[in-house]
């Protein structure tokens, strides 16, 4: 692993030697957007090198520059001292680049030998494969079936293809993209005795993430991104957190206010008893004994690693899928387990499914009949069969309003509108509709800072009027900063809830490893 | 009277072999992700020309040659609309079949009614003399050789290959390929292209091998069923030609029965093919889990590289 | 070298959603030209006899109207069914058996009043049609069987029964032999509208059923419930809406529509069963549900202009001496043509010169 004639050492000979991967003045422009405005960047080997930025910092963008997926407009890129242009992925593997996506490239249907076979272009590398796929599971701590087909696999199992894929081809530069948002606490560990182990054999990493406890942890140097430009450059191990995460951010955001708390005693609002569901999605995960409840004025958070069920949670409550006993949920005093999704929001239920594209709402409709698709049953929004266009165009108008959506009115399609704003508004729409429970899946996720404290505040002064909130996230900051109790999802069980003040991040981590606790 | 069951044998064989040429070709395509809906016209148009060439130079070869590369060139507007225009694929692969189908009759309008050459049957010398498998094996028209020749590369070319590989992962998620680096439409136009060729040499064996004319609309819904063959045989080479053998036995039964002057109007028996190509679909497509695994993940989806 | 690449617009264009059609239909005439010219015949005099000419003659426009109403007919609810993902191909198959179902009861009392006996008929030829859009509605909903496939099949099926029917039982005694049944009686035949024309009720039912259709796709729940399932399946159930009943609605009215077009059409300009009641109007009703946009109104004036497609053909034929399937290729043609121009619906085109990069 790694060129003798530039083995590097985190040292002083690292330095005199040009770096590894240069990047200077790189400008990317896409439609309606500057992503990158004039980049520098450079990386020397040995060396863990974190990039880290909010979504929409630029980080992707230019990462997938250095990979060869996009051409920068302007700028220059250096290898090793010597001038060069990427102009394709199999040109990046060539140089020594290999890179492990956030999405993972894998094929469900074809097994782990064949999805690595698929990411070597050259046919020398894919000789032996089962042999080097052992063998370099064994020495990095990446165990993998050959033969297994990639959709039984776990997620954590999956990357570990991605991963194997790179080494196979004996890369300089290993670049992760937000490798341990799918990770459990340790898995995360396993992964960054991988990368350590890896640097120490000379091979550079380049890690983006907005996670700043890891970069502290793991990385010795970081370039901080903020809308297209770098904006600091550190050693993350002798950075605070909070002062990282001020220089990401570029502003201090406060901690939305929290207000009235659950009143003690009262009645669940509601109450999901041993719910069972077969999972619909092949690749699914079945529901097993679920139960919590939920009071009116409360928050309740449902964390866990994407996969584990929160999916099927989310069309169980909603009422997309149908529970087999009525009794399984109850809102307020119905069983609802058997009801549809719009008797269910006749009862006072809303719900904010975890992807606003194609499911929350539809793209290329205007925000008046996104308005319609969820509202059209607790704001009477129709009549005869026929839509009332005026109250319709009105509920959308208040929507708008009251929540801040950049828009250009009611007449806006949905796909029109930032992230952000969408979110905003799909938000909205549901509090607005007075619900009495309400259920929200990944609310702030692929959302900029400002609309996502936007949202939090609007999910607090929900419960402030006394509705009960789910709140099922995979970001455990935001539960913990969001909601009152805590109960972690694995495997489609869902752990008893906590309070979030009485509980440690590392029974956090084992719940979402799938131990469950001696009291279950 | 005995019942002459290798002749019934060797019947079923030719009424199968263009539903299985179509369908192998079609298989190729789907495993890429691609839906192409225009077989019907792919198989008309490559009857006509092939009948037209054999008529004119009397040789089946030449005939069947011409007859895939005229499937071809049509499935190629097919694919420069789906695949470089982003048009969607269910409608244009019916307009493919309207315009194969008119453009064949327009093309073919001379030729109705014209006996073609017969075909040369391929005879192995001293095997073909065994009994009952002598003549099944070893004493048929080269489209039914090809056609399992055509099958067994097919099979060997997704299974066993790397290229195979590539088209299949190509077909399970185009979004993977292209991010791994693979030219996505590229392979696409190929395995079109492909299936282009199969349809015409499947229309070319109705008109030079299985019959020796040219009739408009002489393929009666054969590009139709074999489409429902692909998703019968849930996309593996080997249930193709299970299926591709069952609808060419019930097609030439139908026929048979129709023969034999029995009772039941002939309408009735005709339509069994149709009948049970509803059944089988309904059979094989009941099982949700089984199509999810085996269907192309992509089928039919529009593919676009960004940036 | 100039690189051709797409851009999205990220918004539907307006102008090209309207203008597409315009385009097409100027290059399939170019196109037709072209085709004519390789057949032997002067172009322009051609494209004359297959487009002007069948507007500009005596009985033209009525004869546009006759052909244009059973293409109306289908293609209203082929559109809104194509909308929610829901394909029915085999609209020709219950446009037959609405025509049989209307015509055996026709054939059955000739002597009931009209008043009394042509709304049944009409009746008959909906839920003939219905019927048989049924079956691949359950299919799909139950068995997750294609109902492209489904409904084609049954479409062969269909010409089949009709061919039995008018050889065997139905055929007309008094007929010299030919497979056909008798004529309709008077109170059986489609009530004329306009005297000396064949311009039939089916006609002002066509204009009524797309002015309807106009509605309901635009103001009905039952409209925004199909073009919500045909854009985002997730978000429909999101909504509550279920996929099931749409399908069953769609293919319920799609094929009732066909059927009752199969109706007019034999107990119009037919005027009794034969073996050959459709020159594919439920395949070119596809196109013309296409070429409409989707939308009842689109689908009034694409109807007509396919109709006049029929017209041309049947004109070239006579005067030109050319196949019947002149038509099939224009259409044809158009609907490629039609499918490549709505590329720039969606997507702009860009010529773009590759960067040289290190120049910086």
């Amino acid at each position: 692993m790694g060129d003798t004639a530039m083995l590097a050492t985190r040292g002083e000979t690292a330095d005199r030697a040009p770096p590894l991967l240069a990047l200077s003045g790189i400008v990317k422009r896409f439609p309606g957007c500057l992503a990158n405005d004039g980049i520098d960047l450079e990386i020397r080997a040995g060396r863990i090198h974190a990039l880290l930025g909010e979504n929409g910092a630029g980080k992707s963008t230019l990462v997938k520059i250095i990979y060869g997926v996009l051409r920068p407009d302007t700028g220059e890129l250096a290898w090793r001292g010597a001038p060069v242009t990427i102009t394709s992925p199999a040109q990046a593997r060539q140089l020594g680049i290999g890179m492990v996506f956030q999405h993972f490239s894998l094929f469900e249907a074809l097994t782990v030998a064949e999805n690595v076979a698929l990411g070597l272009s050259r046919r020398d590398d894919r000789r032996d494969l089962r042999r080097r796929i052992a063998e370099i599971g064994q020495r990095y701590g990446l165990p993998l079936a050959a033969d297994r087909t990639v959709h039984d696999l776990s997620v954590g199992e999956r990357q570990r293809i991605e991963i194997v894929r790179c080494l196979l081809q004996q890369p300089k530069l290993l670049i992760m993209d937000e490798p341990t948002s799918v990770l459990t606490p340790q898995e995360v560990d396993t992964l960054f005795d991988t990368l350590r182990r890896l640097a120490r054999e000379g091979c550079a990493i380049l890690y983006i993430s907005h996670k700043l406890a890891e970069i502290g942890a793991l990385c010795d140097d970081c370039t901080i991104l903020r809308q297209g430009r770098v904006v600091a450059e550190c050693d993350p191990r002798r950075e605070t957190a909070h002062h990282l995460a001020e220089l990401m951010i570029g502003s201090a955001l406060g901690t939305p206010a929290r207000s009235a708390r659950a009143a003690e005693g009262a009645a669940p609002r509601l109450a999901v008893e041993r719910l069972d569901l077969a999972a619909e999605r092949d690749l699914g995960t079945d529901l097993r004994g679920v139960s919590f409840t939920v009071a009116p004025g409360e928050i309740l958070g449902i964390g866990g690693v994407a996969g584990n069920g929160q999916t099927e949670l989310m069309a169980a409550l909603s009422g997309e899928s149908l529970a087999a006993r009525p009794e399984a949920i109850r809102i307020d005093t119905t069983d609802a387990g058997r009801l549809g999704v719009r008797e269910r929001r006749a009862l006072g239920a809303c719900f904010v499914p975890e992807e606003r594209h194609g499911h929350g709402a539809v793209s290329a409709m205007s925000l008046s009949e996104n308005a319609f698709l969820s509202g059209h049953v607790r704001k009477a929004l129709s009549r005869w069969g026929l839509i009332d266009r005026k109250r319709t165009r009105g509920f959308a108008a208040d929507v708008i309003e009251k929540f801040d959506v950049r828009t250009s009115g009611p007449a806006a399609e949905a796909r029109a509108l930032s992230g952000g704003n969408l979110q905003k508004f799909v938000v909205g729409r549901e509090v607005l509709q007075a619900p009495r429970v309400l259920v929200v899946s990944q609310p702030t996720w692929g959302v900029d800072a400002r609309a996502a404290a936007a949202v939090h505040q609007a999910l607090l002064d929900l419960a402030a009027a006394g509705s009960a909130i789910v709140v099922i996230s995979q970001d455990l900051d935001e539960i913990l900063a969001l909601c009152d109790r805590i109960a972690i999802i694995a495997g489609g069980r869902l752990s008893t809830a906590r309070p979030t003040a009485a509980v440690t991040m590392s029974e956090i981590g084992l719940l979402m490893g799938g131990i469950r606790d001696a009291a279950d | 009277m005995s019942f002459p069951l290798t002749t019934f044998i060797l019947s079923i064989m030719t009424s199968s072999t263009p539903l299985l040429l179509a369908a192998s070709g079609e298989l190729v395509v789907e495993k890429s992700g691609v839906l192409n809906l225009g077989l019907e016209g792919m198989m008309l148009v490559g009857a006509v020309v092939g009948f037209a060439v054999t008529y004119h130079t009397g040789s089946a070869l030449l005939g069947a040659f011409c007859g895939a590369l005229a499937g071809m060139l049509l499935a190629s507007v097919f694919a420069v609309l789906t695949l470089s225009l982003l048009a969607n694929q269910v409608a244009t692969g019916l307009a493919l079949t309207i315009f194969g189908t008119g453009l064949s009759a327009l093309a073919g309008s001379s030729y109705v009614g014209l006996a073609g050459p017969p075909i040369p049957i391929l005879d192995v010398p001293v095997l073909s003399a065994l009994p009952v498998i002598g003549p099944i094996v070893f004493q048929q028209n080269g489209f039914v050789y090809a056609s399992f020749a055509l099958l067994g590369a097919i099979a060997w070319f997704l299974y066993r290959s790397h290229a195979g590989l590539i088209l299949r992962a190509v077909g399970d998620s185009h979004e993977a390929a292209h991010a791994i680096g693979y030219n996505v439409i590229g392979i696409r136009y190929l395995a079109v292209a492909f299936g282009g060729a199969m349809a015409g040499l499947a229309g070319a064996d109705l008109s030079i091998g299985y019959n020796t004319n040219w009739a408009e609309n002489m393929t009666a819904g054969r590009g139709w069923i074999a489409l429902a063959l692909v998703v019968f045989s849930t996309w593996r080479p080997f249930w193709l030609v299970v299926g591709a053998y069952l609808f060419g036995g019930i097609m030439y039964a139908s026929l048979y029965v129709q023969g034999t002057g029995l009772a039941i109007p002939s309408q009735f028996v005709a339509s069994l093919p149709y009948l049970a190509t509803i059944a089988v679909l309904v059979a094989i497509s009941r099982d949700r889990a089984r199509i999810r695994l085996n269907a192309p993940a992509c089928l039919g989806l529009s593919f676009r590289a960004a940036g | 070298m100039l690189r051709i690449r797409l851009e999205p617009r990220g918004e539907r264009s307006l102008l090209w959603t309207v203008a597409s059609p315009v385009v097409a239909i100027a290059l399939t005439v170019i196109a037709a030209g072209a085709i004519f010219a390789l057949l032997g015949r002067a172009p322009g005099e051609a494209l004359y006899t297959f487009l002007i000419a069948p507007l500009v003659s005596d009985n033209g426009p009525p004869e546009l109207l006759v052909k244009a109403a059973p293409l109306v007919l289908i293609g209203v609810g082929l559109s809104l069914g194509f909308r929610a993902g829901v394909w029915n191909i085999g609209a020709e198959g219950q446009y037959i058996l609405g025509a049989i179902c209307g015509a055996g009861l026709g054939l059955a009392y000739p002597e009931t009043p009209a008043l009394v006996l042509y709304p049944a008929m009409m009746l008959l030829g909906v839920l003939g049609g219905a019927a048989l859009g049924a079956i691949p509605a359950l299919l799909r909903t139950r068995f997750n069987a294609s109902e492209i496939l489904t409904s084609l099949m049954l479409t062969y099926v269909m010409q089949l029964l009709l061919i039995y029917l008018v050889t065997g039982p139905w055929r007309d005694p008094e007929g010299y032999g030919f497979p056909q049944t008798a004529m309709f009686s008077p109170d059986a035949t489609a009530p004329i509208l306009f005297e000396g024309t064949r311009v039939h009720l089916g006609a002002l039912t066509a204009l009524a059923v797309a002015l309807a259709g106009w509605l309901l796709l635009g103001r009905s729940v039952y409209g925004f419930q199909l073009r919500v399932l045909g854009q985002a399946p997730r978000a429909a159930r999101f909504a509550g809406f279920s996929e099931n009943r749409l399908v069953w609605l769609s293919m319920l009215l799609s094929g009732g529509l066909a059927g009752l077009a199969g109706l007019f059409e034999v107990s119009g300009p037919i005027g009794q069963l034969m073996p050959s009641i459709s020159p594919g109007y439920g395949f070119t009703a596809i196109i013309v549900a296409y070429l409409g946009r989707l939308h009842p109104l689109g689908v009034l004036v694409a109807g007509l202009t396919l109709a006049l497609s029929y017209l041309g053909g049947e004109a070239a034929q006579i005067e030109l001496k050319l196949p019947s399937a002149v038509t099939g290729i224009f259409q044809g043609v158009l609907l490629f043509f039609l499918l490549g121009c709505d590329l720039l619906i969606l997507y702009r085109i860009r010529l773009t010169r590759p960067r040289v990069l290190g120049a910086a």
